[in-house]
């Protein structure tokens, strides 16, 4: 469970965040939406430490945050940010190879190997493990950043926008490898994602912010009416439920 | 059934893959191996060739002594400079910067001209000693610790306003530095301008084994951490994702970086684009992203070309001297060379 108390995030004079208390159940996939600016990274980024809250606390899993020592939490929570850029020239290989770092701190085991064998294959990468990464199309990079945060084998994975720059079988096939990393390795998955649909169809809670507060926060079935939509992303929304899950149609 | 008859096809494949990355480490060999070679031939060479007296007699091994001198110099500040130039280059996540922007060069002038200012051309010459120099070593050193935790520390701490620091502090030392030049009579000046130039063959050989000492250690302390070197290169939040704190780790980095900055501008004056030019060749030959690579092929390089340089400037020309203002000249053009033809950086 991730649990965050009176969290917020100021700029100067500007909260960007928060005041926020809530839990994110442990297990399944939650999924984070809202419209631009409603502070669904920054939220993310605070629980990965990657940003300081300016008041409050998070756990993860019981873990306080600032007082865990940072290389104990890199084996319960990963987080992938939206844009990464290295200046060293790495193989995808080698890039997930250091997803094992928190637990080989750099000298790779047979173990090790057998994890990130596992990540290439769970992301479809086997093809490109040994191309560097600058031979990639920004959808193939995406996925070799995500198979580094799934080797990483953590209880907790928190992804900002994991299906940008993916196309539809890549994003689909994304999604359901998320479900079964949460099914069947008992993961629990924080993604900040924009597709509704894909929250709807995949997650398990969706938690919708709106200038830094919650707006709503429940199962898809709850979520996806017309009303709360429309209310948080202030753009006229049809709901339809004719299939296996509620669709959004916002197209025209 | 059919879960274990898939997964079985999978295993066999692991082995070559540990093979194929056990097999990126020999590739390397063959350039390290001839790397190698040069560097100890450029090493043996400037020890005895051109001794007038015969091989193997006392006079021969006195030469070879005094020029011993002369190569454990270039050795240190070949470790101090393509070190602290790989080190800088992964704290500040960033290639194209060398570590004289934090203005540490301008420490040391700023401290030499000051000398000459205050005391007179005599006073300096004068108190030349181990003393001094570990002095000014620590005041450098000291000068560069107060920056960087002071600015990077904290939650406001932010690498690029501490650079930008650096260069600021630095532009304003070198201002200090030449207005007190501009006042120092033309004898004085020369004696000092003459000390700041960088001179591979006028170094304090007192200062050696301490320089070796200190060298040693941080070297220690660099190779212990190389994982961590890797990992730092990824940036902040890579590296903070797979557990390293981060800012502790950088303001470790840029201390040794300064530490080593140092002793290398202490033993024969500043050297701004030298390290930079082995640092980036070394990422280019080695192709390898991991310090455990890089670290030594830069050294070596930097050897090579300290040491190569060296030699054909005295044997060949005539003209040791000159040697910082050739490699500047030359790396710089071999450098761009490279860079154009890769296209990158």
């Amino acid at each position: 469970m991730i649990t965050l108390s009176d969290v917020t995030k100021t700029y100067g004079d500007t909260t960007v965040l928060g005041p926020l208390t809530l839990s994110v159940p442990g297990g399944g996939i939650t999924a984070l939406v809202g419209p631009n600016g409603a502070g669904k990274s920054t939220m993310l980024t605070i629980i990965g430490r990657l940003t300081e809250p300016t008041t409050g606390t998070v756990t993860i899993g019981g873990h306080d945050i600032t007082r865990t020592p940072s290389r104990e939490l890199a084996r319960t929570a990963s987080i992938l940010r939206q844009e990464n850029h290295f200046v060293t020239r790495l193989t995808v290989r080698e890039l997930v190879g250091f997803g094992r770092f928190p637990h080989s701190r750099g000298r790779l085991t047979r173990e090790d190997h057998r994890h990130v064998d596992q990540a290439i294959e769970f992301l479809d990468l086997g093809e490109l493990e040994h191309r560097y990464l600058d031979q990639l199309s920004g959808g193939q990079r995406q996925r070799a950043y995500v198979a580094m945060v799934l080797a990483q084998d953590t209880d907790y994975i928190l992804l900002d926008e994991p299906l940008n720059n993916l196309d539809m079988r890549h994003a689909v096939a994304m999604m359901k490898q998320l479900r079964k990393a949460a099914d069947e390795l008992g993961k629990t998955i924080v993604i900040v994602i924009h597709d509704i649909n894909f929250a709807s169809a995949y997650a398990d809670h969706i938690i919708a912010l709106t200038r830094g507060r919650v707006a709503q926060a429940g199962p898809p079935s709850e979520l996806m009416t017309r009303s709360t939509l429309e209310e948080v992303f202030e753009t006229p929304v049809e709901v339809r439920r004719d299939g296996p899950h509620p669709l959004a149609v916002y197209y025209r | 059934m059919a879960d274990t008859s898939t997964s079985l096809p999978t295993r066999p494949a692991h082995a070559p893959d540990v093979d194929r990355d056990r097999r990126s480490a020999p590739r390397l060999w063959p350039r390290f191996a001839v790397l190698g070679l040069v560097a100890v031939a450029a090493v043996v060479g400037v020890l005895v060739w051109n001794i007038p007296s015969t091989p193997g007699s006392r006079g021969f091994w006195l030469a070879v002594e005094m020029r011993f001198t002369t190569v454990a110099t270039i050795l240190i500040v070949a470790c101090c400079q393509a070190v602290a130039t790989v080190l800088f280059h992964t704290a500040t996540n960033n290639r194209i910067l060398t570590p004289s922007i934090m203005g540490l060069e301008a420490v040391y002038v700023v401290i030499q001209t000051a000398l000459v200012f205050f005391f007179g051309g005599a006073a300096a010459a004068a108190t030349d000693g181990l003393a001094k120099v570990a002095i000014q070593s620590l005041l450098m050193v000291g000068f560069a610790t107060v920056l960087y935790t002071w600015l990077f520390s904290g939650r406001r701490g932010n690498l690029h306003v501490m650079l930008l620091v650096g260069v600021v502090l630095g532009v304003g030392f070198g201002s200090l530095s030449s207005f007190m030049q501009r006042l120092l009579t033309p004898s004085e000046f020369d004696v000092l301008s003459a000390r700041l130039f960088g001179n591979l063959s006028m170094s304090n050989e007192a200062y050696l084994p301490w320089a070796a000492l200190v060298i040693a250690i941080a070297l220690g302390v660099v190779w212990r951490r190389r994982h961590h070197l890797d990992v730092i290169a990824l940036g902040r939040d890579t590296a903070t994702n797979l557990g390293l704190r981060y800012k502790r780790e950088v303001t470790v980095l840029l201390i040794l970086t300064s530490v080593l900055i140092s002793i290398s501008t202490t033993l024969v004056g500043p050297m701004t684009f030298f390290g930079f030019i082995v640092a980036t060749l070394a990422y280019q030959l080695t192709g390898s992203s991991q310090h455990r690579h890089v670290l030594p092929f830069a050294f070596l390089l930097s050897v090579v070309t300290l040491l190569g340089g060296y030699f054909v400037l005295r044997h060949v020309f005539y003209a040791a001297g000159l040697l910082s203002v050739i490699i500047e000249f030359a790396g710089g053009l071999f450098f761009i060379v490279h860079l154009l033809r890769k296209g990158a950086l």
